[in-house]
């Protein structure tokens, strides 16, 4: 059985997360047709409701849904704009209720607005990073793109790099990756690791270089430039001093070991500038699988258990 | 006014060191004769073995919103529902719109109050002009008017400025008033959603740090010294609180505390719901700080059970986490949880837990014929409550008219059966008095329509 809404990693078996990346495997050959679609979803709407810009998540799960001929609609709101106008979150849950969607994609500043929106509509909630709580799609995605990599991921030493106090990808990351056997370490500046996660079943140091050889994989999280304003570290060299990869800490990792990002990356800061250009350097792989992922996800959670359909022609 | 005679109550008076099966007959507003075997044929006689008859309790803070918020709480509505916990007097927080920064302000919330007639309320003057933190307010004015305002606090915020702070203590104490703190250190507090700690971390909400609060404590204590001021820390969340406060009473600081229900019962782990019900100023913290609440308020380290009933508009708490506001209500709810959780808990017993709800707040706002003794020519406020009846938290049968508790669904102990205020009895067998209902109503309507 598949869930009605993805809310948190915390919902998912590893059983349904093997489920998941497998049936991406399918999305991710549509994906590879002349004509990439799919009459999974045909008639269903799926509603992309972005109250936080976003342009790269808004458009994987739209292509998906696309794939699998679901109608999309977009609503990009502020949330501010709401409250200003007198409207409360839940009021604008009953709008959308009213509209008789089938899912709703939601993107939001707030932590927690998955969850409260999956209380007051019947369409499945799919959330796509909710303020600094979590964006599971980004770590399934992340799961399936190093399960083709590297076969599986039982066993993989990984490291998250960054901001971890601040990330919603960290926070599903290590969630997936510890639940699917994982070695999971996080790294960053001393201000920026939540003084509580070593309750998370993961390592924690703030010693970059030290950590390189072991590791399988380097996920480096985006750095955002305010978080030098508020002091969290005391500028954007020391950052890049420390935790920012280059040449120098590529070469001490293992030949095999790449590298991820959630993206949008920021040049200069937490990578090189001349680093994303390198072999080892997946987003690009990151971005394709996201579209499988996603397309799997919701044809999973609307579509049920039917056989996948076969190509439309051949 | 009425003549009531009540039979067979456990008498509990603080006041007067009393704990005995004893009848109260109450006359003229005033308790008439207290004793054994009393009958009077020209009273109304209420049966109420088993229960116990005490002192009205006093809560220290409470918000009611008028002027300003009155779709979420009136003077009217917000002593019908003090009435319905068993309180005979609260202190109205001064954080309305307008401020309560001036004498007209405070007589008016105070006259509302004469109005409905169901409790006494004693209206908080701002600490600041506007609630700002740079201009101390006409206090004296305050406290000479007839709402007789005797505690300042800026509550909602603490005073950032050390300076501002130093010189309103001194210039309160001149007054021999109250000076009350939230004690927040805005700088370490800012943007803050919960507590912050192992929840905070796991859901990526920003948290408060209690160090925000024991920060802004410690320095008020300092100054409460250095001033000789009286000093009254409202709502204590923390273990580090706990201790600045027992070593400052060790040291003879003229200090003060109250504690909350919720900070009493609830840990941060209720945010995991994201439900905005659970946010909170100071928030809801970990288990071990309520623990240290607890044991505070066992040793008497912390003085006084305050509900600072908070209430808030249903759809300002159906905003996204971050954007709903913080607070939740109290007054129906507090002496349910405290018998359930704190009597039932071994915290404190039945006569201290009165103790603690309505003679030492009483003793702290210096109010005459509140909090007992129960003898012979006092005003008569009185509650009666049955310790033992269970019954199960209904937002919607609140008199308040918010319905913003965290506590709803919750099986509790203990139930307001009557309340005597001068002398009238308020609240009979659990409901606001029909005398009194239509007046409540008609105040409510008055004071203000949707926002």
């Amino acid at each position: 059985m598949m869930i009605k809404h993805l809310l948190s990693i915390d919902q998912l078996s590893t059983d349904q997360i093997d489920l998941i990346l497998k049936t991406a495997d399918s999305f991710g050959e549509v994906g590879t047709r002349t004509i990439k679609k799919v009459p999974a979803l045909r008639g269903r709407t799926v509603c992309n409701l972005f109250f936080e810009p976003s342009t790269r998540t808004r458009l994987s799960f739209e292509l998906a849904a696309k794939r699998l001929s679901a109608d999309v609609i977009t609503f990009t709101a502020d949330s501010r704009t709401s409250v200003s106008k007198g409207e409360s979150f839940k009021d604008t849950a009953l709008t959308l209720q009213a509209m008789g969607l089938d899912a709703i994609v939601v993107r939001h500043t707030s932590g927690g607005a998955p969850k409260r929106l999956s209380q007051w509509v019947d369409a499945s909630v799919l959330n796509a990073g909710d303020g600094a709580n979590e964006h599971p799609t980004q770590a399934l995605l992340d799961l399936y793109t190093i399960r083709r990599r590297f076969g599986g991921i039982e066993g993989l030493r990984i490291g998250i790099v960054g901001d971890i106090a601040h990330s919603r990808v960290a926070r599903s990351n290590i969630k997936a990756m510890t639940k699917m056997g994982a070695q999971v370490t996080a790294i960053g500046p001393p201000t920026l690791l939540p003084v509580t996660a070593g309750s998370w079943g993961i390592d924690i140091t703030t010693d970059l270089d030290a950590l390189l050889p072991k590791l399988d994989i380097v996920y480096l999280l985006r750095v955002q430039k305010e978080r030098q304003v508020e002091q969290f570290f005391p500028s954007l060299r020391e950052y890049s001093l420390f935790w920012g990869l280059d040449r120098r800490r590529v070469d001490l990792m293992k030949p095999e070991a790449l590298i991820m990002h959630p993206g949008p990356i920021n040049r200069g800061v937490e990578v090189a500038g001349d680093l994303p250009e390198m072999e080892r350097f997946i987003v690009a792989d990151q971005v394709s699988n996201g579209i499988a992922v996603r397309a799997s996800l919701m044809y999973l959670m609307l579509g049920g258990s039917q056989e996948l359909p076969a190509p439309e022609h051949s | 006014m009425a003549r009531i005679l009540f039979k067979g109550g456990r008498l509990i008076d603080p006041a007067s060191g009393v704990d005995t099966t004893s009848d109260v007959l109450v006359a003229k507003g005033k308790v008439v004769e207290v004793g054994t075997g009393l009958s009077s044929v020209e009273a109304e006689t209420i049966d109420i073995t088993g229960a116990v008859i005490c002192p009205g309790f006093v809560d220290l803070h409470a918000h009611l919103r008028e002027p300003g918020r009155e779709d979420e709480e009136t003077v009217a509505s917000g002593s019908a529902a003090a009435a319905r916990g068993g309180f005979t007097a609260l202190g109205a927080m001064p954080n309305t719109d307008p401020v309560c920064d001036n004498a007209a302000v405070a007589d008016k919330v105070s006259a509302a109050a004469r109005r409905a007639g169901l409790c006494e309320v004693i209206p908080a003057g701002a600490l600041t002009k506007g609630l700002e933190g740079r201009y101390i307010t006409p206090v004296g004015e305050m406290v000479m008017c007839s709402a007789g305002v005797r505690m300042f606090t800026d509550d909602g915020k603490g005073v950032q400025d050390s300076r501002i702070l130093r010189r309103a203590m001194e210039y309160i104490k001149g007054f021999d008033a109250i000076c009350a703190e939230h004690c927040d250190d805005a700088a370490l507090s800012e943007g803050g959603q919960m507590h912050e700690g192992y929840y905070s971390d796991l859901l990526g909400l920003k948290g408060i740090p209690a160090a925000a609060e024991d920060i802004a404590l410690a320095r008020d204590l300092v100054l409460a010294r250095l001033t000789g001021v009286r000093f009254h820390a409202l709502h204590v969340s923390t273990r580090g609180s706990v201790e600045l406060i027992r070593q400052a009473k060790a040291q003879g600081v003229r200090v003060t505390a109250e504690v909350t229900p919720h900070h009493l019962i609830l840990t941060d782990a209720q945010l995991q719901s994201f439900d905005p019900v659970n946010k909170v100023h100071p928030p809801l913290r970990a288990a071990s700080d309520v623990e240290a609440c607890r044991i505070g308020l066992a040793d008497g380290t912390l003085d006084a059970i305050a509900t600072d009933h908070a209430p808030h508009s249903p759809e300002e708490k159906e905003y996204e986490f971050e954007l709903a506001p913080p607070g939740m209500i109290g007054l129906e709810t507090a002496l349910a949880l405290m018998i359930t959780e704190i009597v039932e808990g071994g915290v404190l017993g039945l006569t201290e837990l009165v103790r603690r709800m309505s003679t030492l707040p009483a003793g702290i706002l210096r109010l005459n014929g509140q909090g007992g003794p129960v003898t012979e020519g006092t005003a008569a406020n009185l509650t009666v409550f049955d310790p033992a009846a269970e019954w199960v938290v209904d937002p919607n049968s609140f008199a308040s008219k918010s319905r913003n508790t965290p506590f709803k669904g919750r099986k509790v102990k203990g139930k307001i059966l009557h309340t005597v205020f001068g002398g009238d009895l308020v609240v009979r067998s659990g409901a606001i008095a029909a005398e009194y209902e239509a007046a409540v109503s008609a105040a409510t309507a008055m004071a203000g329509g949707p926002r």
